[in-house]
C-alpha cells in the first residue's frame, strides 16, 4: 500500500470513528445528564431519580417480573429446543430444514402482527391455564427461537454429536444421560450465548406485554415515564450500561470457554 | 405435551422393526411441533384466516377495504417512508463504519469494542430508545438546549422530532449497528490480493471499487439493506413510547384497533393490517435470502 493511500485511509478511519462515536455516545451522555437533573434549572446535580427507582413499586415489580420471565423463558427454550435439535440431528435429519424454517419464522412475522393472533389465544390461556403475567413466557419462547436456534445450531455443529452419543449409548447411557452429561457439557458457550440472548430479549420486550395488557419492566418504564421521565430515563440508561457490561463479560468468558473445549492447545 | 414424548423416548431404545422405529422417531420431535403449532402457527393462522372472515362469518375481502381509508394510507406511507429512508441511510453509514473497522487490526481492542457495542445497540430498539432521544433532542434535551443557547434552533421551522424525519433519525441508532453486524462478514471476505491484482493490471482505486469490490459486495449490501428495512418496518415499541397519543404508523394503528375501549373495535381490520405487514416482511426477507445465497458464492 502506498504511503499517501495509507495516510488517506487513516484520516478516513479517524473521521468516521469520531463522528459515529459522537452520534452513539451523545444519547447515552444525555440520558445520564437528564437522569441527574434537579427540579429547577439552577438546582445542583442529584441522584434523586436513581434513588426513586427503588421507591417506585411498579418499577420494582416490573423488574422482578421481567427477571422471572427471563429465567423461565431461557430454561423453557433449552428444555424444548435442545433435545429436539439433538434428536433431529441423530434420528430425523430429513426434517432438519423444516425445524430450521420454523425456528426462523418469527423473524418474518413481526411481533406486532403475531400479537394480533395471540390475543384470542391468551384470552383462553388466562381463563384455563393461568391468569399470571408469567404466562407471557409462552409467547416469549417463540420470540427467542431464531436467536437461540442459530446459537445452538452453531454449538452442535462444532461437536461430533453422532460419535459422542453412540459411544455413550453403547456404554448403556439413556437419552437423559446423553443430554445432561454429554451434550450440555460439550457446548457451554453456545448454551450460555443462547440463554443470554433470550434474557436480553425478554428484559427488553414491550410489544407483546403491552398489547396483551401485562405489566412487565418495559411497560412499567413507559408508564412511569408519563409522569416521571427522569426516573424512566435512569432505568433506561442503567439497563443499557448493564447490557454493555454483560456483553463484554460474555465476549471474554465465551472466548475462553470456546478455547478450552474446541481448540485446546492452539495458543501454545 | 412432554407426556406425548416420553413413551417414544423409552420405547425407541428397544430393538424393533425399521418401520416402527421410524414412526417412533417422529414422536421425539412432537413436543416441539405441538408447541410451535399452538403458539406460532395457530396465531399466524388466526391472523390469516381472520382477515378474510366477515364479522358475522363467511369469506370476505371487506376487511382489506378498511385499508383504503385516507388515514390508513397515510399510516402505510409513513411506515414505508421511515423504514426505507432509515434502511438506506443506515446501510450506507453502517457500511462506512464497517469498512473503517475492517481496515483496522482484526484482533484489536477497537474492533472488539465496536462489535460488542453494535450487538447491544442493534437490540436497543425499545422503550429506552425513545427516552434516550427525548433526553438528547427533546424539547428540554441536552443537545437541543445546548444548540439553542448557542444560536442554533433545530426546531425553528417546525418541531420535526415527533414527525417522520425525527423517527428516521431515532431508528438510525439501531439500524447502523445492525448493518455493521450483518455487513462486516462480507467485507471480511474481500481479499487484499484482489486489490493487488487490480493494481498489477494497471487499475486505479476507482477501477477496483467499480469493477471488483463493488460488484462483489453489491448483493450483500442490497440484502442487508432489505434486512434493515424489515427491521424498521416491524418496530413498534419506540413509536408507542414516543407517540403516546397515537400516530399515523401501521403498528400504532394495530395498537389502536387492539386496545380500543369503544365497542367499535374491529378485530377483522387489525388482522388484515397484521397480514399486510407479514406479507411485506415475507417478500422483503425472501429477497434478502436470495441475495445472501448469491453473496456466499464469492464471499464468506
Amino acid at each position: 500500500m502506498s504511503r499517501s493511500r495509507r495516510f488517506k485511509l487513516r484520516i478516513f478511519r479517524v473521521v468516521v470513528l469520531l463522528l459515529m462515536g459522537a452520534f452513539f455516545l451523545m444519547p447515552v451522555g444525555a440520558m445520564l445528564e437528564f437522569s441527574t437533573r434537579g427540579n429547577e434549572v439552577t438546582s445542583p446535580r442529584t441522584l434523586d431519580a436513581w434513588l426513586r427507582i427503588a421507591q417506585t413499586p411498579g418499577l420494582v415489580k416490573g423488574i422482578v417480573t421481567s427477571l422471572q420471565l427471563a429465567v423461565i423463558t431461557s430454561l423453557g427454550m433449552l428444555a424444548l429446543l435442545l433435545p429436539t435439535m439433538v434428536w433431529v440431528r441423530l434420528r430425523l435429519p430429513r426434517i432438519s430444514r423444516i425445524v430450521e424454517f420454523i425456528c426462523l419464522l418469527p423473524l418474518t412475522v413481526p411481533a406486532i402482527a403475531l400479537v394480533v393472533g395471540l390475543k384470542p389465544l391468551y384470552v383462553w390461556v388466562n381463563i384455563n391455564v393461568t391468569p399470571s403475567v408469567l404466562a407471557l413466557a409462552f409467547a416469549y419462547l417463540i420470540l427467542v427461537l431464531p436467536y437461540s436456534y442459530r446459537s445452538l445450531d452453531a454449538g452442535l455443529a462444532a461437536i461430533d454429536l453422532k460419535t459422542l452419543s453412540e459411544a455413550a449409548r453403547s456404554l448403556g447411557a439413556g437419552w437423559g444421560t446423553v443430554m445432561l452429561r454429554i451434550v450440555i457439557p460439550n457446548m457451554p458457550s453456545a448454551i450460555l450465548n443462547a440463554s443470554l440472548l433470550s434474557v436480553a430479549l425478554v428484559l427488553g420486550e414491550y410489544t407483546v406485554a403491552n398489547l396483551l395488557n401485562f405489566q412487565n419492566l418495559q411497560v412499567e418504564v413507559a408508564y412511569v415515564g408519563l409522569t416521571d421521565a427522569n426516573t424512566s430515563t435512569a432505568v433506561a440508561v442503567g439497563a443499557l450500561l448493564l447490557a454493555f457490561i454483560l456483553l463484554m463479560v460474555l465476549t471474554l468468558v465465551g472466548g475462553r470457554l470456546q478455547q478450552q473445549h474446541y481448540i485446546p492447545g492452539q495458543r501454545a | 405435551m412432554s407426556a406425548a414424548g416420553n413413551p417414544a423416548v423409552t420405547t425407541a431404545a428397544r430393538p424393533d422393526s425399521g418401520g416402527r422405529q421410524r414412526s417412533l422417531s417422529w414422536l421425539g420431535a412432537m413436543p416441539f411441533f405441538v408447541y410451535v403449532g399452538i403458539f406460532l402457527l395457530l396465531p399466524t393462522a388466526i391472523v390469516a384466516i381472520g382477515s378474510f372472515t366477515a364479522s358475522g362469518g363467511g369469506v370476505t375481502l371487506s376487511n382489506f377495504a378498511g385499508i383504503d381509508k385516507p388515514f390508513m394510507v397515510k399510516a402505510f406511507t409513513n411506515s414505508l417512508v421511515v423504514s426505507s429512508i432509515s434502511a438506506a441511510a443506515g446501510a450506507i453509514l453502517g457500511a462506512v463504519l464497517a469498512y473503517a473497522v475492517v481496515t483496522g487490526n482484526p484482533n484489536g481492542l477497537l474492533r472488539r469494542i465496536i462489535m460488542s457495542a453494535s450487538g447491544v445497540l442493534a437490540q436497543f430498539g425499545g422503550v429506552a430508545l425513545a427516552f434516550a432521544f427525548i433526553a438528547t433532542i427533546g424539547s428540554v434535551g441536552f443537545v437541543y438546549v445546548f444548540l439553542k443557547d448557542h444560536g442554533l434552533d433545530i426546531y425553528a421551522n417546525s418541531v420535526w422530532f415527533y414527525e417522520p424525519p425525527g423517527i428516521t433519525l431515532i431508528y438510525l441508532y439501531f439500524q447502523i449497528p445492525l448493518m455493521v453486524l450483518v455487513f462486516l462478514p462480507a467485507l471480511d471476505g474481500i481479499r487484499p490480493q484482489w486489490r493487488e491484482a487490480t493494481e498489477s493490471l494497471g487499475g486505479s482505486t476507482w477501477h477496483y471499487w467499480r469493477y471488483v469490490a463493488g460488484p462483489l459486495l453489491a448483493p450483500a449490501f442490497l440484502g442487508c439493506t432489505l434486512l434493515l428495512f424489515a427491521n424498521a418496518f416491524s418496530a413498534y415499541a419506540t413509536l408507542s413510547a414516543l407517540l403516546t397519543n397515537g400516530g399515523s404508523y401501521v403498528p400504532l394503528q394495530i395498537q389502536a384497533l387492539l386496545t380500543g375501549e369503544t365497542e367499535q373495535s374491529q378485530p377483522g381490520l387489525a388482522q388484515a393490517l397484521a397480514l399486510a405487514m407479514v406479507f411485506i416482511v415475507v417478500v422483503v426477507m425472501s429477497l434478502y435470502a436470495l441475495l445472501q445465497r448469491r453473496t456466499s458464492r464469492w464471499l464468506h
